[in-house]
């Protein structure tokens, strides 16, 4: 018996080293940036409000408690619409992947609705459900399941014959090569999904509630607008860029451990 | 070898893909037995109908006509009586290594801790033991392909059908893997259906070597190979062994030239 070691070991001090100058680069780039905002914004090329006069705003805001009223708005909405929309399309894309009849039934319909923009649904939502939160959830929702399901269904589709058949010589059932090799196989397919769909799920939650909300983010702004106020337009932007940022990020921790068994590329 | 009962008889085998102007005849006419404890190697031009031979063995791809048999049984769907090996390993990623050894064991609804033994057990005799808990991905080629291995052993199939399961390794990990299996074979004397492209694989590892013809797969000739066992260095370097790989050669090239 020949064993041999070709396990590749990480040198930890190598990476730090990597891991530093990832950090580094990322703040001189941060750092820059608002350089140049304030540069632009001091020499009175533009009109927009400078970083000091946002921080102020954003600082105002927040002690009032009205920033964190309007993220929480923002956010719930967000929440309970992907949450929703996730449910339904995992189930509904195994469904998919795995019944012929059903993917033939289902998917003419998930291809209709994906080409249409969600926001393009409000109309028709506010008539139908009112105008309380109930047409901005069911908004988010379509947005999430749309985006969830096609991934889902596609991650079923594409499992590795092998997988299968690997698992059938060795005496797996139907039911059991759907519950140890399909959904396993397809758990990267699902997450990636899930980031597509909080993605979608955030730009229109902002963007529903410029057309039709009492409070939130995007609610915010659209006051804002009306009284020419550009920095709380500067702080709501910048909101909901940190608030998505971190949602993604979530989702991507999230999706390194449930898969961190997939051999990948890796990029840095 | 063919008066006791085969372990696996192909009995005028067809297999049909599709159907129309469409159809294609993967395999035509195809009566081959196997003996129990017999390995026999299986090779031929791309085309030639060897994979889905081992497949309809393995339960994996039903025949159009004729019938093939495991134990006098009608094959009629995939089982743990026969390995599978394939050539792209077909370890589950997600599973560690022992979990991939344990899998057709969970099946078998075997309690934990003789599953544990057992997988630790064939883990040990490929020489992945220490490599129980680490993730396919860490390893190797050559040491994924042993993991798939002790995973087919795990559940003692009584025939191993390997399809070219050394074909994506080094010359020097397949010439150690062939030992390994020849090894393991000379303790268990388990039957094996070896698929491959390489010759002097075939050769090396059979009794018999059978060469099959392309367009439609069919039976081109059957070569016995009277080399003594224990295979060795000696043995791969003898003027026997060369005068039939040189037999095995040119039946498969010969009538590769023809097909192309």
């Amino acid at each position: 018996m020949i064993v041999s070691n070709e396990v590749a070991v990480a040198e930890p001090s190598r990476d730090c080293v990597a891991h530093l100058s990832r950090v580094l680069w990322s703040v001189l780039s941060f750092v820059t940036g608002i350089g140049l905002w304030w540069l632009a914004t001091f020499s009175g090329l533009s009109v927009l409000p400078s970083p000091w006069t946002v921080l102020m705003r954003m600082i105002e805001l927040a002690v009032s408690g009205q920033l964190w009223l309007d993220m929480f708005a923002s956010l719930r909405r967000v929440l309970i619409g992907f949450i929703l929309g996730s449910l339904l399309a995992v189930p509904v894309g195994f469904l998919m992947g795995w019944y012929r009849i059903a993917r033939l039934v289902i998917d003419p319909w998930v291809q209709f609705f994906r080409v249409i923009p969600p926001l393009a649904i409000i109309p028709l939502a506010i008539v139908t459900l009112g105008i309380d939160e109930k047409p901005k959830i069911f908004v988010i929702f379509l947005a999430a399941f749309l985006s969830s399901v096609v991934s889902t269904y596609q991650g079923v589709v594409s499992v590795d014959r092998t997988f299968i058949n690997a698992a059938r010589v060795l005496g797996a059932t139907d039911r059991v090569i759907f519950a140890q090799v399909i959904i396993p196989a397809s758990t990267p397919f699902i997450l990636v999904g899930f980031r597509i769909g909080l993605g979608s799920a955030w730009a229109t939650v902002v963007a529903a509630e410029l057309i039709a909300a009492q409070s939130g983010l995007g609610f915010r702004m659209q006051q804002a607008q009306l009284y020419y106020d550009l920095p709380t337009i500067f702080v709501s932007l910048i909101a909901i860029g940190i608030l998505g940022l971190i949602m993604d990020r979530i989702v991507v921790r999230a999706e390194e451990r449930l898969t961190h068994w997939q051999e990948r590329v890796r990029h840095d | 070898m063919t008066d006791v009962q085969p372990k696996i008889a192909f009995r005028h085998v067809s297999k049909i893909f599709g159907d129309g102007p469409k159809a294609f005849t993967a395999l035509r006419d195809l009566t081959l037995d196997i003996a129990d404890g017999e390995i026999v190697t299986v090779v031929g031009p791309s085309g030639c109908g060897k994979s889905t031979a081992m497949n309809i063995v393995a339960g994996l791809t039903s025949v159009s006509t004729g019938e093939c048999l495991v134990d006098n049984t009608s094959v009629k769907g995939p089982g743990p009586d026969r390995g599978v090996i394939f050539q792209q390993y077909a370890l589950f990623p997600w599973l560690t290594v022992i979990k991939n050894v344990e899998f057709g064991l969970r099946l078998q609804g075997i309690a934990r801790e003789e599953r544990r033994e057992r997988a630790m057990h064939y883990l040990e005799l490929v020489g992945l033991k220490e490599f129980a808990q680490a993730y396919p991905k860490t390893l190797s080629g050559g040491m994924k392909q042993r993991c798939a291995i002790a995973r087919a052993y795990a559940v003692n199939p009584s025939v191993l059908l390997m399809d070219e399961p050394f074909g994506a390794l080094d010359a020097l990990t397949r010439v150690k893997l062939q030992d390994q299996l020849l090894d393991t074979w000379s303790k268990d004397k388990r039957t094996i259906m070896f698929i491959t492209h390489d010759v002097d694989e075939a050769v090396y590892i059979a009794h018999r070597v059978v060469v099959l013809a392309a367009k439609p797969g069919r039976l081109q000739e059957i070569i016995d190979v009277d080399l003594p066992f224990p295979r060795n260095e000696e043995v791969r370097l003898s003027p026997e062994f060369t005068e039939i790989r040189n037999k095995v050669w040119r039946a498969v090239y010969d009538r590769s030239a023809e097909a192309a």
